[in-house]
């Protein structure tokens, strides 16, 4: 079984999706919570079964779809893919578990269980053509989720997240139709597999080109500034449960395919586009912390504080050392935790007072403490409080950047600093103080259904945060194999001068201390 | 007094001319039966069209291995042509029709149905059209031409409603001005190079370098306007939405998709070798033909408020994204296009037929017309089954994976990329997301409005029978499943395209 077990965790959520029409609408939930658990165990069996020490992909699989055109199911993970997997079956199970009463919860359900298997289906692609279809597939189900429970804009909010998205990946299928082309003259055979594309190399005009076209894919999915307008409809509009998967799995697709596709296929053009798009992601830490700090509505706080993390991320990956590149992998991990939690707790108070406003709110700490504390602990996470989970990651980013610029990386972590403001803020004016809706005077605190939700992503966020090293490891263990990769096929001076050449002893001793100042 | 001549049997190679003598032997055979016992069910008609296309298929098969065999068949004085494009052209005519012709089962009684004449006139069109794939003998290509697009006025105007007839005429007028302008061209090339084979034209305008450049611009304007007419290209497109709209939904859907590809081969033979030999002029005016109608009509699709009306824009606009291999040239973009094709043939006719069980025979008050998104909103709560197939259809023709037609558009983009048309895969691309808007809008009705014509999901499934149902769940299985078949496909197309020679 475990030389088939991506395609189980793939295709067993879908399976059961298909049967799950048959269930009666009174159990559904209960089988809901028993697929996306069996799923969660599965995934935990890959995290066992995987070894640590080898940076390759592990539990490979190929199946021939369409050998004439080179397209064959492969499927495969290495350090970078195989948490984001496991964090995206833990995600759906905890997302079911604490599943509020919803209208047509069969549905809902249905639609959940079939979003997890293309969410799992990206991860753990290995093919462009079969990446792409989990991608492309993965926009249905959300676009139903948020169009049928969303809010009063949600067939806009709905139909804007969908074609903005299926916009930009059909100019990244363009590319990745001229990249196939060009491994058809280089070898003489087509092929789509992402590792037979690993090993050619390009020259750097063509590379700018192609990075430029799967950048627009990638960056309205992930979405940079200035392609991020669709996310806060979406996430104003979408169901709390919409809002927890897309902010902790979806948005890491875009994110992800960086670190997967365009780093490794044309390291040339991504040091040639590093400083630009620093620029981009810096513009995003901080605009958008600035929007968010003049929003009314405490979830589109937590959507812009999430675009604003997004940005570290993506600063992350292009510092193209394995500092950086590890750190903006764990952040990914963090910031799903962290802004899939902070939604669930939005959601929370929204089930109560059917409202976001936090003018609404205010010294809900007195009626709610075990909510507060909750929250409390999930925000200072967000701001990247030290011995939390997001620390790591965005410390890590922060330091791979330092090496490239010094500046961009103050104003990143002024960025920062903005952000911990506006949360805090908001926490104050939500929080503390009297209590001065009458409203919120009897509220019930949170529930056993809510906390079953919560406090799992409550350890985890302070466990990764303490002794994140189990996890580290393994996605340092890949990424340097990524770098090394990146070094030897780049070309150019500038790509050889910013990526470093991890077979120098110097770069190894660097990397050895930071680890230490980690733990 | 003139010599006797004498011809064997043998050197006129009669088989070539089986797949075309069987249709219309059936066609002849409804008729007789009709004159000795008349006042019979249409059922008899429908099974007997449908075996008549069966063995058709099964000697398609026959000429198919033929093929593979011995390479490309000449008959009849070298006027049949049996080559890799005619018998695949030849094999999505028959198939796309016994998938169409079982339609005619509908629970309601429709008037042309009851007339055994409707079939006779079926079975001689698809004659008709495997006679226009199957030469390069522009007279017979008229013939086979003219033959099938009477008898498809005639279908048309058959459903006997006022909005058919006006189909009917429509179509009548603008497919004889495209038969003038044909017959214009084809006299122009034929005064140019005393020849009517197009490989001898070719050959003749290859030998003296194309001396005559300005006659021969003219007879490919006229030839190009016909063949825009006859697969509404912008702006010879005009006729093709009030015709949809007028035809009833299973025809509508069957005109989406036979006559075109009948018309791509022909435009495929004709148009490649003056490709080829770098007429600037033809490039630039093909190229504007495909930018032109993949845009425009992907836009006018974006604002109607008639399903039915979306559907028959966005199939023009597939009809521009297709032509673009005939602009390509390679082997690559012409198995692109037969591949295309077979997909689209799958999910286009599968969306009209949902439209065609869920016809009413009588508009209710107020109602201008019977596929107004409005009737859909909601439909996912009245009959979810329904919805979720129609949803399935909407995803494939906006090019979502896997279903089937992302294959088809995935190929064709990429015969563009190899052919170093960059700008044009990527408008390509840009025109699969705008579609993507108003399949999507349909999809936005039907699963996210909430109902308005009363809680009852009968309206939707009113008309359909066993027989309807199979040919949905045919198409529906052929969607999903897509992915199994494309690579047998590709290299049966590949293979027979490359051996053609194009």
């Amino acid at each position: 079984m475990l030389d088939h077990i991506l395609s189980v965790l793939i295709f067993f959520p879908a399976l059961a999706a298909v049967f799950g029409f048959m269930i009666q609408k009174e159990a559904m939930r209960t089988y809901g919570v028993a697929v996306s658990f069996i799923e969660f165990v599965l995934a935990l069996i890959l995290w066992y079964a995987f070894d640590n020490s080898v940076a390759g992909m592990q539990f490979m699989e190929n199946i021939p779809l369409i050998p004439a055109f080179g397209i064959n199911y492969t499927l495969g993970v290495d350090g970078i893919s195989v948490f984001i997997v496991i964090l995206s079956a833990f995600f759906t199970f905890l997302g079911i578990a604490s599943l509020t009463d919803t209208p047509k919860v069969k549905y809902m359900i249905v639609t959940l269980l079939f979003l997890q298997m293309t969410m799992v289906g990206v991860f753990a692609a290995l093919d462009a053509i079969v990446f792409y279809t989990f991608w492309e597939l993965s926009l249905v189900p959300m676009l139903y989720i948020i169009g049928a429970w969303g809010g009063p804009l949600r067939i806009y909010a709905s139909i804007k997240f969908f074609l903005y998205t299926f916009a930009g990946s059909l100019v990244m299928l363009v590319g990745m139709l001229f990249m196939a082309y060009f491994y058809y003259q280089a070898a003489g055979v087509w092929s789509f597999s992402l590792l037979d594309w690993y090993r050619l190399v390009l020259p750097e005009n063509y590379q700018l080109w192609l990075f430029a076209a799967f950048f627009i894919g990638f960056a309205i999915k992930v979405p940079m500034f200035p392609f991020h307008t669709w996310l806060p409809y979406a996430h104003g509009q979408a169901p709390t449960i919409g809002s927890v998967i897309l902010a902790a799995i979806l948005l890491k697709m875009g994110t992800y395919a960086f670190v997967r596709f365009s780093l490794p296929l044309f390291p040339d053009a991504s040091a040639y586009f590093m400083m630009p798009i620093a620029v981009l992601a810096i513009i995003m830490v901080i605009y958008t912390a600035m929007v968010a700090y003049a929003q009314k509505d405490i979830k589109q706080v937590v959507a812009y504080s999430s675009i604003s993390h997004m940005g570290i991320i993506i600063l992350g990956t292009f510092a193209l050392n394995v500092e950086g590149i590890s750190g903006s992998i764990f952040l990914m991990l963090g910031h799903g935790v962290v802004a899939g939690a902070l939604f669930m707790l939005v959601g929370v108070i929204y089930d109560r007072r059917h409202t976001k406003l936090m003018s609404e709110f205010g010294g809900l700490a007195h009626v709610m403490p075990r909510y507060a504390t909750i929250f409390g602990i999930m925000l200072m996470a967000s701001v990247g409080l030290p011995l939390t989970i997001n620390f790591v990651g965005e410390f890590l980013s922060l330091l791979g950047f330092y090496q490239q610029s010094h500046i961009l990386t103050l104003l990143a972590g002024t960025g920062i600093i903005v952000g911990a403001i506006y949360m805090l803020a908001a926490y104050k004016k939500a929080f503390f103080g009297d209590i001065t809706n009458e409203a919120n005077r009897n509220l019930p605190d949170v529930n056993k259904k809510e906390l079953f939700g919560l406090i799992p992503l409550v350890i985890v966020a302070i466990w990764l945060g303490v002794y994140p090293k189990p996890v580290l490891d393994p996605i340092n263990n890949s990424v340097e194999a990524i770098v090394q990769l990146m070094h030897n096929k780049s070309t150019t001076a500038l790509a050889k001068e910013r990526i470093p050449d991890l077979t120098a002893p110097k770069v190894v001793i660097v990397k050895e201390t930071i680890i230490e100042e980690v733990n | 007094m003139l010599a006797p001549v004498n011809i064997p049997l043998e050197s006129l190679n009669v088989m070539t001319l089986t797949p075309m003598l069987i249709p219309i032997i059936g066609a002849l055979l409804i008729l007789v039966i009709d004159v000795a016992k008349g006042g019979l069910h249409k059922s008899l008609y429908v099974v007997m069209s449908l075996l008549f296309l069966a063995i058709d298929f099964f000697s398609l098969l026959g000429s198919a291995g033929v093929f593979a065999q011995n390479g490309t068949m000449l008959g009849m004085f070298d006027v049949m042509l049996i080559d890799g494009l005619a018998i695949l052209a030849q094999f999505i005519i028959v198939g796309a029709s016994m998938l169409f012709i079982p339609l005619a089962l509908t629970h309601k009684r429709f008037h042309e149905f009851a007339y055994p004449e409707f079939f006779a006139l079926f079975l001689f069109m698809i004659g008709g059209f495997q006679f226009m794939v199957a030469t390069d003998n522009i007279i017979l290509v008229f013939v086979g031409l003219e033959t099938s697009s009477l008898a498809l006025y005639t279908l048309i105007a058959m459903h006997n409603r006022d909005k058919s007839f006006e189909a009917a005429v429509k179509y009548f007028t603008m497919g004889a001005l495209a038969a003038g302008f044909f017959s214009f061209g084809a006299m122009i090339l034929y005064a140019l190079t005393g020849s009517v084979e197009i490989n001898k034209i070719a050959l003749v305008l290859a030998a003296n370098g194309y001396a005559d450049m300005g006659y021969v611009l003219v007879g490919i304007s006229f030839m190009l306007a016909a063949f825009a007419f006859k697969l509404s290209l912008i702006p010879f497109h005009t006729w093709a939405p009030d015709v949809y709209e007028g035809a009833s939904a299973a025809m509508a859907g069957y005109m989406s998709i036979v006559p075109k590809i009948a018309g791509f081969v022909v435009a495929m033979r004709f148009f490649e070798f003056l490709v080829h030999s770098h007429i600037v002029w033809l490039q630039m005016v093909l190229y504007a033909f495909v930018i032109l109608t993949m845009t425009a009509s992907n836009m006018w699709a974006l604002v109607q408020t008639d399903v039915k009306r979306m559907l028959a824009y966005s199939s023009i606009s597939h009809a521009g994204f297709v032509m673009a291999a005939v602009l390509i040239g390679t082997t690559q973009a012409n198995s692109a296009l037969f591949l295309y094709w077979i997909l689209f043939s799958f999910t286009n006719l599968g969306s009209f037929s949902m439209l065609w069980i869920s016809r009413q025979k009588h508009l209710p008050d107020g109602q201008s017309s019977d596929h107004s998104y409005d009737k859909f909103a909601g439909m996912i709560k009245t009959a979810p089954v329904a919805a979720v197939i129609m949803g399935l259809f909407m995803l494939s023709l906006a090019g979502v994976p896997p279903f089937a037609l992302f294959w088809g558009k995935l190929y064709m983009i990429s015969s563009a990329v190899t052919s170093g048309y960059t700008i044009l895969a990527l408008i390509m691309a840009l025109n699969s997301a705008i579609a993507g808007y108003y399949y999507l809008k349909l999809i936005v009705y039907m699963f996210m409005k909430e109902p308005v014509v009363g809680a009852n999901g009968e309206i939707y499934v009113s008309n359909a029978t066993l027989a309807l149902r199979t040919i949905i769940g045919i198409a529906a299985i052929g969607t999903i499943f897509a992915f199994v078949a494309i690579n047998p496909l590709l290299e049966f197309i590949t293979a027979f395209v490359y051996n053609s020679g194009y």
